[in-house]
């Protein structure tokens, strides 16, 4: 079976998000980033594919020079190789412009299936995997919790809402956006960093890929959001603010 | 282009709200641009939907009507209301964001060179949409460009559905033309993981658990809580998918939808699935150490600071307090 995974470098989720000073995106200086956690899920499921059925796994992300981290990490981790999308202007292309640029990458390579997370812990638009489905023209299901081999393609999990799932049949090539918790995340081994320094990284230029198409959607400003409630902060000591909201919860609430 | 349309998903008489807020949206865009309000759903004439939207605008309702409909499919979806779109050639289509619209209308939209504006929490004039970034630490405005029609998926609860003025609905059956081939999919009937055993739904007192805990065995501290307080521990999604604690204590929109009297949320960040299971909470306290966690934004008290320290300090007072 010949697998991408396609990932995405987004900021770290404890990192401090500020907005810059132009409104329009966060300060991204001493900002540091992270391999987004749907995809390593969707990472974690193709090398376990890969340990039953044989083949290869390929990584394939889209972004400026910095990403080569998280390429390195998702090798170190037992991906075979990976493939590069130069861009520093990824934040000028709406989710059809980044999909158009992974779709023309990934049709170089007639994989079996393209796995990539859910939504991304930045932009969270949860649409670029179903859209390079489209744009490939292969069979797709989203939120999938578990892949498995069948004699004419593949059976999914898939998770609906309030506890229920289903099964879906598909078959290959097809792409499938994955669900976080489906499997237990492995972490690199010190070989595993060590071999990912000689495996192979190809980069390829966004410009090279896909002519630039002004987007249909862009972001006008960023802010933060306005508060639902008026929420009392209790401060103080641990001790002092722990009392004060055991007297709240008495007398107030009154569930003491 | 032409108007409106809002695509309604039938959950069966009485259980469509979130399409009624999607309606509801549609009205502020119609009150925007001026333009006419349609709506459209998947199903024939009698469906019950149809019947809670009817003797009021929208004044046209198209029922989407298919045998290989019956069942969900992306492909099926995707390509009735392609060719819906294509005949009304509607300026705005608006659908509730649900793991449905999720799923089948990025691929609809891409056939239009669109983008869904997904999750959709305020519509400004411009117009102006705004959705979350960061998992709601942030809010984005989005504007949507060019001639093409514009894709825009309604947060649940973001819309209070309301009652329009009387008007007439007429219902036009719509038989899109759909080849079993193009079908590419095979789903099975949903199914329930494991019976649950554990009722949150009915607690009336929730300590609930997120990744600000940090490590599996600092939950113990946090069920110390629970205990000294009499309530259950529940958890957000992290914790169930590292297997800290049991999928069956996952509290959002992918587990259990709650209504206790107090949900004390330790470590939890409040993101939008998170936020979407315990709105019906009466008192919602916060605990985290990030003072711009969106927890902040829907709990009636906070305490910024140290889990590590604030959560067994609670623990004290509140032992000392039932004595």
């Amino acid at each position: 079976m010949k697998i991408i995974v396609a990932i995405k470098q987004v900021p770290d989720r404890d990192a401090q998000v500020r907005i810059d000073a132009a409104g329009k995106w966060i300060d991204e200086s001493d900002l540091q980033y992270a391999l987004n956690e749907p995809d390593a899920y969707a990472l974690e499921e193709a090398l376990q594919l890969k340990e039953k059925h044989d083949g290869e796994v390929i990584v394939l992300s889209a972004g400026p020079e910095r990403v080569g981290t998280t390429i390195r990490e998702a090798l170190a981790k037992g991906a075979d190789r990976a493939i590069h999308i130069l861009s520093d202007d990824l934040g000028s292309r709406d989710a059809l412009g980044v999909a158009r640029l992974l779709a023309a990458a990934a049709r170089q390579e007639n994989p079996d299936l393209i796995l990539t997370g859910l939504q991304s812990e930045d932009l969270g638009l949860g649409q670029t995997g179903v859209i390079v489905a489209e744009l490939l023209g292969l069979p797709h299901a989203t939120l999938i919790l578990h892949v498995e081999k069948t004699d004419t393609g593949i059976e999914v999990k898939r998770e609906l809402e309030e506890g229920w799932f289903q099964t879906i049949q598909l078959p290959t090539p097809a792409v499938l956006t994955i669900q976080s918790g489906g499997n237990k995340l492995r972490y690199a081994t010190l070989m595993g960093i060590k071999r990912a320094r000689t495996k192979e990284v190809r980069q390829l230029l966004a410009a090279d890929l896909v002519p630039v198409a002004s987007p249909v959607v862009t972001l006008e400003h960023i802010a933060l959001p306005s508060k639902k409630k008026s929420t009392q902060m209790l401060t103080g000591t641990p001790k002092e603010t722990a009392a004060a909201l055991v007297e709240k919860l008495r007398f107030e609430v009154r569930v003491l | 282009m032409s108007g409106i349309l809002v695509v309604q998903e039938e959950r069966g008489l009485g259980r469509n709200r979130f399409s009624q807020e999607a309606l509801a949206a549609g009205r502020v865009i119609a009150s925007l641009t001026g333009l006419p309000l349609e709506t459209a759903v998947v199903g024939d004439k009698n469906t019950p939907i149809l019947a809670e939207t009817s003797g009021a605008p929208p004044s046209a309702a198209y029922a989407v009507e298919h045998p290989l409909l019956n069942i969900y499919t992306s492909d099926g979806y995707a390509l009735a209301f392609e060719q819906l779109i294509r005949k009304l050639n509607p300026a705005y289509i608006l659908l509730p964001h649900s793991y449905q619209v999720r799923d089948f209308v990025p691929r609809l939209a891409a056939r239009f060179n669109q983008v869904l504006i997904g999750d959709v929490s305020a519509i400004e004039s411009g117009p102006l949409f705004t959705c979350q970034l960061f998992q709601g630490k942030l809010n984005a405005r989005y504007r949507h460009q060019g001639d093409g029609p514009c894709f825009i998926s309604i947060q649940a609860g973001a819309f209070r559905p309301d009652l329009p003025a009387a008007g007439t609905t007429t219902i036009h059956p719509f038989v899109p033309d759909i080849a079993p081939e193009a079908i590419r999919t095979r789903p099975s009937e949903p199914f329930r993981a494991a019976a649950q055993t554990i009722d949150l739904g009915s607690a009336q007192l929730i300590v609930s658990v997120g990744r600000g805990i940090k490590e599996q065995e600092n939950i113990s501290l946090v069920q110390e809580l629970a205990t000294a307080l009499g309530a259950e521990l529940a958890a957000s999604r992290p914790i169930c998918d590292n297997g800290w604690l049991p999928m069956e204590r996952q509290v959002g929109s992918s587990g259990q939808t709650v209504a206790p009297k107090l949900y004390l949320a330790v470590g939890i960040s409040g993101a939008i699935q998170h936020l979407v299971g315990i709105k019906a909470s009466q008192c919602i306290v916060a605990i985290n150490k990030d003072p711009d966690a969106p927890i902040f934004e829907v709990a009636d008290y906070g305490i910024v600071g140290d889990l590590m320290e604030v959560v067994p300090a609670l623990t004290e007072e509140v032992k000392a307090a039932k004595q």
